[in-house]
């Protein structure tokens, strides 16, 4: 018999687990491993969470919290930025909802290869395991910011610098290993294991972002893995790929004639995808969140499509723009503003799309569709900014303060965790089976939307006033007015807010998991395969007896004609209801 | 579908017949093993052309010293050549069913590949004793990271080539192993690259 891969094949050849350790815990099955990626993500995120409660505590009341020093402070710093960036938004994602959505939106049984995807996990857990232990070596985490820079990362002085560093190192790499193998599935699967009819431009847009996002990934993840390899040999064995000769506690140290700058465009090479490898799968994911919930076709679909292949081509040519001040050359400089103002033509596009999606459309106030929304708004926000700073002389005042840090919480941290929260209530009930509590995730959202403006809002003018970032405490200086330091209580407060208001999150979650009512099987009347599966919450193997047949694109909602409002991928033509018996069903957009 | 077409496709255009639905049946197309190897081949690419790169910037700096190349790495080219060469009979004679010679073809390549590393490793010594450390220079440090990070993905390698072989002499059909040798000699026609490229990148600079 020919080989079939196992997300082709029929139900009959499926080997189904039987005991509880091997459906739940050495599990194969995409849907088990993606919430255990999910909620191992959300636990590393919560302690990401935890330190930026204790950072924001430092710099609202200087002077109050003994407890924290200033090597603490910088170690939060380093491990917050890292946790979130990495360890959370790629991880959630990618491993969470790449994982769970991949085969069950292309009708495939599961990923192309089931093995390999628990491995990932298994790493990915390691990954973290091996992280959150550097908190418990002498010395504690390292406190090098999380970009890591070369020389203080490894030198004498710098928090964490003797095991806090090399644990950070080994985790990222053993992440690196972890991704390639979940990100080699994600991409063999979206090309080789979509059911009949599904074409690329039919898939629904999550997919490819989670697509692009992972091939993106891909080819980025290896500069981390070079940097952090001759980093490595730096700190233990004595080259000097990046340090160059220096005095340190006054002591020579042996290296000489390397080069930090090196190590900063080997960062960023990396360090600039990831923002968009985070940033992808959530204008997937938000784009099917808006288009069902407005109950409308997303607003040019191929363009959506082009635009997602082309952020993700132009993101590996705009890497130096976060180099500005890091003594490269100018003209490098000059070429990096225009790619990156480039970059935003896509971006913006995508916006449009958005916006003219909820045009005129049949809008479903729903918990999710809050989520999305607010999405927009802090997008656009965060996204503005980047446009100031993408400027070299605009950039050159405002790196080194809190306006960097108003931007990429705006656009990289709030927006893809409201997409992430958009995306978590939308497939809750696919996922469980149970229904979550309404009012409670809607007071989430307008506790989290709000206050995370009450936070970065007023970033923006402590950085136009110049208060520098990075720095534990202002002290006295003549050009940081007391006012400043008024606003900095405030945006102390409102973290505090926030991150309480998480925890509404998590009752919810659990609260629901454990008593919450049944949820219809398609509770939102999706089209996207995943809302018809055989059983719910869906199975091992997904689809029971038949992989389903695919006759459109995800977004048929309100079809001219239609009784329904909505016509599922995967019901023949011949089968829509229409209002008139004798009209033909044509699709929506011809 | 090609990739290309697919993404001008038009599908909501169609006409009478659906051409989605006559698309791939289940199991067609290229098999996934393959499409997964093409990518990872990709990626291990991107990592070699990283360190390159990194290479060619970090030799433009002041204390760079070239340091001499052990004439054992020409033995080991031409090791390296004959596994390959050894890999891709094997892959032939995978395919025309031939069981013996797919057995000892899979036993020479290991041994071929295993001469290849223990000659690397004696080349590292040699420079080790000639006083070129892995610290004392850059030039010497990328030396032993390209040529440690080679080895590394030929031992890799070898782990799929052992469970590969041990399927062959274990007596299964030689159909069911087809595909695993002819992976493996990809990737070993790969890694035949790669060292090329870095071997030429040590020798002239």
């Amino acid at each position: 018999m020919a080989y079939v891969p196992i997300a082709d094949q029929k139900e009959e050849m499926h080997d189904h687990p039987h005991t509880f350790i091997s459906k739940y815990v050495w599990s194969q099955d995409h849907k088990v491993i993606a919430i255990q990626y999910g909620s191992t993500a959300i636990a590393v995120g919560l302690v990401g969470l935890a330190l930026s409660v204790l950072m924001r505590l430092q710099l609202g009341y200087p002077d109050s919290f003994a407890m924290i020093d200033p090597a603490d402070y910088y170690q939060f710093v380093t491990m917050h930025g890292m946790i979130m960036v990495v360890y959370l938004l790629t991880a959630l994602f990618l491993g969470g909802f790449g994982n769970y959505l991949i085969p069950l939106q292309l009708g495939a049984r599961d990923m192309v290869f089931p093995f390999l995807n628990m491995l990932s996990y298994w790493f990915f857990l390691l990954s973290c395991i091996i992280l959150m232990a550097s908190f418990f070596v002498p010395g504690g985490p390292t406190g090098a910011g999380w970009t890591l820079y070369p020389p203080q990362a490894i030198t004498k002085g710098t928090p964490g610098s003797d095991m806090g560093i090399v644990l950070m190192l080994a985790s990222l790499a053993v992440f690196i290993v972890a991704f390639t193998m979940g990100g080699l599935n994600y991409v063999t699967t979206i090309l080789q294991a979509r059911t009949r009819g599904m074409t690329l431009m039919r898939m629904p847009l999550s997919i490819w972002g989670i697509f692009v996002a992972t091939v993106l990934g891909l080819f980025a993840f290896p500069a981390l893995f070079v940097a952090a390899i001759m980093m490595f040999f730096d700190k233990m064995v004595g080259t000097s790929f990046f340090l160059p000769a220096m005095v340190a506690l006054g002591e020579t140290l042996e290296h000489d004639g390397g080069s930090p700058v090196l190590f900063q465009h080997l960062f960023w090479f990396f360090g600039h995808p990831e923002v968009y490898i985070v940033a992808l799968p959530a204008f997937g994911l938000v784009s099917d969140v808006l288009s069902c919930h407005a109950r409308k076709n997303i607003f040019g679909y191929r363009m959506m499509v082009w635009a997602i292949i082309a952020i993700g081509g132009l993101s590996f040519i705009v890497w130096a723009h976060h180099m500005y001040v890091s003594g490269m050359n100018p003209y490098f400089g000059f070429f990096f503003a225009f790619t990156t103002l480039i970059i935003a033509v896509p971006t913006a596009i995508k916006v449009y799309n958005w916006v003219l999606t909820l045009w005129q459309g049949n809008i479903r106030l729903t918990v999710p569709m809050l989520f999305a929304c607010g999405f927009i708004f802090t997008f656009v926000h965060g996204g503005l900014t980047g446009i100031f700073l993408g400027n070299v002389t605009v950039d050159l005042p405002l790196s080194d303060t809190y306006f960097v840090i108003a931007h990429f919480h705006m656009v990289m941290g709030v927006s893809p965790v409201l997409v992430l929260y958009a995306a978590i209530y939308h497939w809750f009930p696919k996922a469980s089976g149970k229904m979550f509590n309404v009012t409670l995730g809607k007071i989430h959202f307008w506790a989290t939307f709000f206050g995370t403006y009450a936070i970065y809002l007023p970033m923006h003018y402590l950085g136009l006033m110049g208060v520098p970032r990075r720095y534990y405490a202002m002290g006295t200086t003549d050009f940081v007015p007391d006012s400043a330091q008024a606003l900095n209580a405030n945006i102390t407060l409102a973290a505090i807010w926030v991150a309480a208001f998480q925890v509404v999150f998590i009752v919810n979650i659990v609260w629901s998991l454990w008593k919450g009512k049944k949820s219809d099987p398609n509770p939102w009347e999706a089209t996207s395969l995943e809302w018809f599966t055989h059983e719910h919450p869906p199975g091992h193997g997904n689809w029971g007896p038949e992989l389903p047949t695919v006759y459109r694109w995800a977004y048929e909602y309100s079809v001219p004609g239609a009784k329904s409002d909505f016509v599922p991928q995967n019901m023949p033509p011949e089968e829509v209801e229409m209002e008139d018996p004798n009209a033909k069903y044509v699709g929506h957009d011809l | 579908m090609s990739l290309l077409k697919s993404i001008f496709d038009k599908p909501w255009d169609y006409q009478g017949e659906d051409p989605g639905l006559k698309g791939r049946e289940l199991g067609e197309g290229l098999h996934p093993k393959r499409i997964a190897l093409r990518m990872f081949l990709a990626v291990v690419f991107v990592l070699f052309m990283l360190f390159i790169v990194a290479y060619f910037i970090r030799m433009d700096l002041d204390d760079w010293r070239p340091m001499p190349e052990p004439g054992l790495l020409w033995v080991n080219t031409v090791m390296l050549f004959l596994c390959s060469a050894a890999m891709q009979w094997t892959r032939g004679a995978a395919k025309r069913s031939m069981t013996k010679q797919v057995k000892w073809g899979m036993l020479a390549s290991g041994a071929l590949t295993l001469a290849f590393i223990f000659g690397q490793v004696s080349a590292w010594e040699e420079l080790n004793n000639a006083g070129f450390y892995l610290n004392s220079n850059p030039a010497n440090s990328f030396f032993y990271l390209l040529t440690g990070l080679h080895g590394l993905h030929i031992l890799g390698g070898l782990w799929v080539w052992t469970r590969s072989t041990f399927k062959v002499w274990s007596g299964i059909e030689i159909k069911a192993v087809r595909l695993s040798v002819e992976l493996c000699a990809v990737y070993w026609h790969f890694l035949l690259l790669v060292w090329l490229v870095v071997f030429a990148l040590l020798s002239y600079t």
